[in-house]
């Protein structure tokens, strides 16, 4: 499955994302699972809520830490998350 | 700190972060490669309710995150509902692991109330005759029933087969009931030789061909089904020349806890000699998991004999498996006799030869797990 940009994202329903205090980071928990995250990889999963495209997700990025030039990232980053099923088109 | 903040660990051991607890060793089926000991009925106790709560806690409070319910059969404890209540409300990831069999809609509904995640459901072989006998229950129906009602109510749903001799052959009818049940991932698990597995392992290992041209059939499916649903494909560890990195490493991932409230570093390790393992009765978790002796008994290389001290891979497998190692060798700080560097790669390899001769002769009848045939060993580390 490929990146439509006209589309929302959401996250998956079979996933989780969740804040781990012990591991002082977000992770995505699944059967018998877990992958631990980096702190750009959980901003850009938090705004996987089915109502952001991947550009309104590019700019709200920007704006947040004022910098420019993250859409090849994210895009890529989306993907990624797109082909593991954490995140999917609505 | 705030009461959220993780318990302190010691410099060099790392939080558990996955526990299993056992509920009870109670099950319906009676499967001839259970993981569970060959004297389990010797252990009838089970922990209470409270207790469970407690473990669940204090494992939650060092930061274990996924959390299975298993046993026997987890849905025979009367509590398991408020179990996972307890455990959703605590923030774990919770996995019901469960034959399935007398998994009624009504609980499946009341279970995703209380906040399960998961379902990860078994079924023995693709037609009702095999799966039956080997489960030694008329339950495949019933199975396949549970299976739809599980994704019907929303749950990501793991179908797990173990493979052996007796279904090896029927993969492409495993993968395609599994497609046909909607199942998220498809374990397929090649059994683990020890305990029920051991004893029927004359009758359950797969020959080389088997195992290879069943692999290639799983692998090829992959690819297919890729995006809908993920297979994971457990190997035979017999025909590897590596050990398995068993258990993440011993002490550093994984935490069982036993019906009768015994902790264990791996689910197997019960049968390990004088492993004299704690009890959540006497021990907080975080004392079991820092101080035991158990548990700190193969963390780390000191304890390496030949050849493992001096391999350059020692820290890739953690010298394999113990429980292999004592069922092979008597002696379990020696190394894994799946590696091909251990002088005693032989043993396995005649146990390879000796299934295959078996193989081409008349099937011998299976040791089903149940209590009578339990009850013929003796208590575990006495042997």
């Amino acid at each position: 499955m490929s990146l439509d940009p006209e589309q929302s994202l959401q996250f998956s329903p079979l996933h989780r994302l969740q804040w781990e205090e012990a591991q002082q980071k977000y992770v995505i928990l699944y059967p018998e699972g877990m992958v631990e995250l980096n702190h750009s990889s959980a901003e850009i999963l938090k705004l996987c809520d089915g109502a952001h495209k991947a550009a309104d997700i590019v700019a709200e990025l920007e704006a947040k830490f004022q910098a420019s030039g993250l859409e090849n990232d994210i895009h890529q980053f989306l993907s990624a998350a797109l082909q593991n099923g954490w995140i999917k088109h609505v | 700190m705030s009461e959220t903040n993780p318990a302190p660990i010691h410099p060099g051991i790392g939080a558990p972060r996955w526990l299993l607890a056992e509920l009870s060793y109670k099950c319906p089926l009676q499967c001839p490669y259970c993981s569970n000991p060959l004297d389990y009925a010797r252990y009838p106790d089970e922990l209470s309710t409270e207790d469970w709560k407690r473990v669940l806690t204090q494992a939650r409070r060092m930061g274990a995150v996924q959390l299975g319910f298993s046993g026997g059969e987890p849905l025979t404890r009367p509590d398991l509902i408020e179990l996972v209540a307890h455990a959703r409300e605590l923030g774990y990831y919770t996995n019901l692991i469960t034959s399935g069999y007398g998994l009624s809609e009504e609980k499946i509904v009341a279970l995703k109330q209380a906040g399960l995640d998961h379902i990860q459901i078994s079924i023995q072989a693709s037609d009702p005759v095999l799966n039956d006998y080997i489960a030694g229950a008329t339950t495949y129906l019933e199975k396949q029933a549970v299976a739809r009602l599980i994704k019907k109510h929303g749950y990501p749903m793991v179908l797990c087969v173990v493979i052996h001799r007796q279904n090896i052959e029927q993969m492409p009818g495993i993968l395609a009931m599994a497609e046909e049940l909607g199942a998220d991932y498809l374990e397929l698990a090649n059994t683990q030789y020890y305990g029920w597995a051991h004893q029927n392992r004359e009758t359950l290992l797969p020959t080389r061909e088997q195992f290879i041209a069943a692999e290639k059939i799983a692998q090829a499916h992959k690819e297919k089904v890729a995006g809908k649903m993920k297979i994971y494909y457990v190997v035979p560890d017999y025909y590897e020349d590596r050990p398995k990195a068993c258990m993440n490493g011993w002490g550093s991932t994984f935490l069982t806890i036993a019906p009768d409230g015994v902790a264990l570093p791996c689910h197997s390790a019960r049968e390990l000699p004088g492993l004299d393992c704690p009890n959540v009765k006497d021990y907080s978790i975080e004392q079991i998991w820092r101080d035991s002796r158990a548990f700190n008994l193969f963390r780390g290389t000191a304890w390496m004999q030949e050849p493992c001290a001096s391999c350059d891979e020692k820290h890739k497998d953690f010298g394999g498996c113990h429980c292999q190692a004592y069922l092979f060798n008597q002696d379990m700080h020696s190394t894994d006799p799946v590696c091909s560097k251990s002088p005693q790669r032989w043993k396995v390899d005649a146990a390879i030869a000796a299934a295959a001769t078996a193989a081409q002769a008349a099937e011998q009848p299976l040791l089903f797990r149940n209590p009578k045939n339990s009850k013929q060993f003796r208590p575990s580390g006495n042997e």
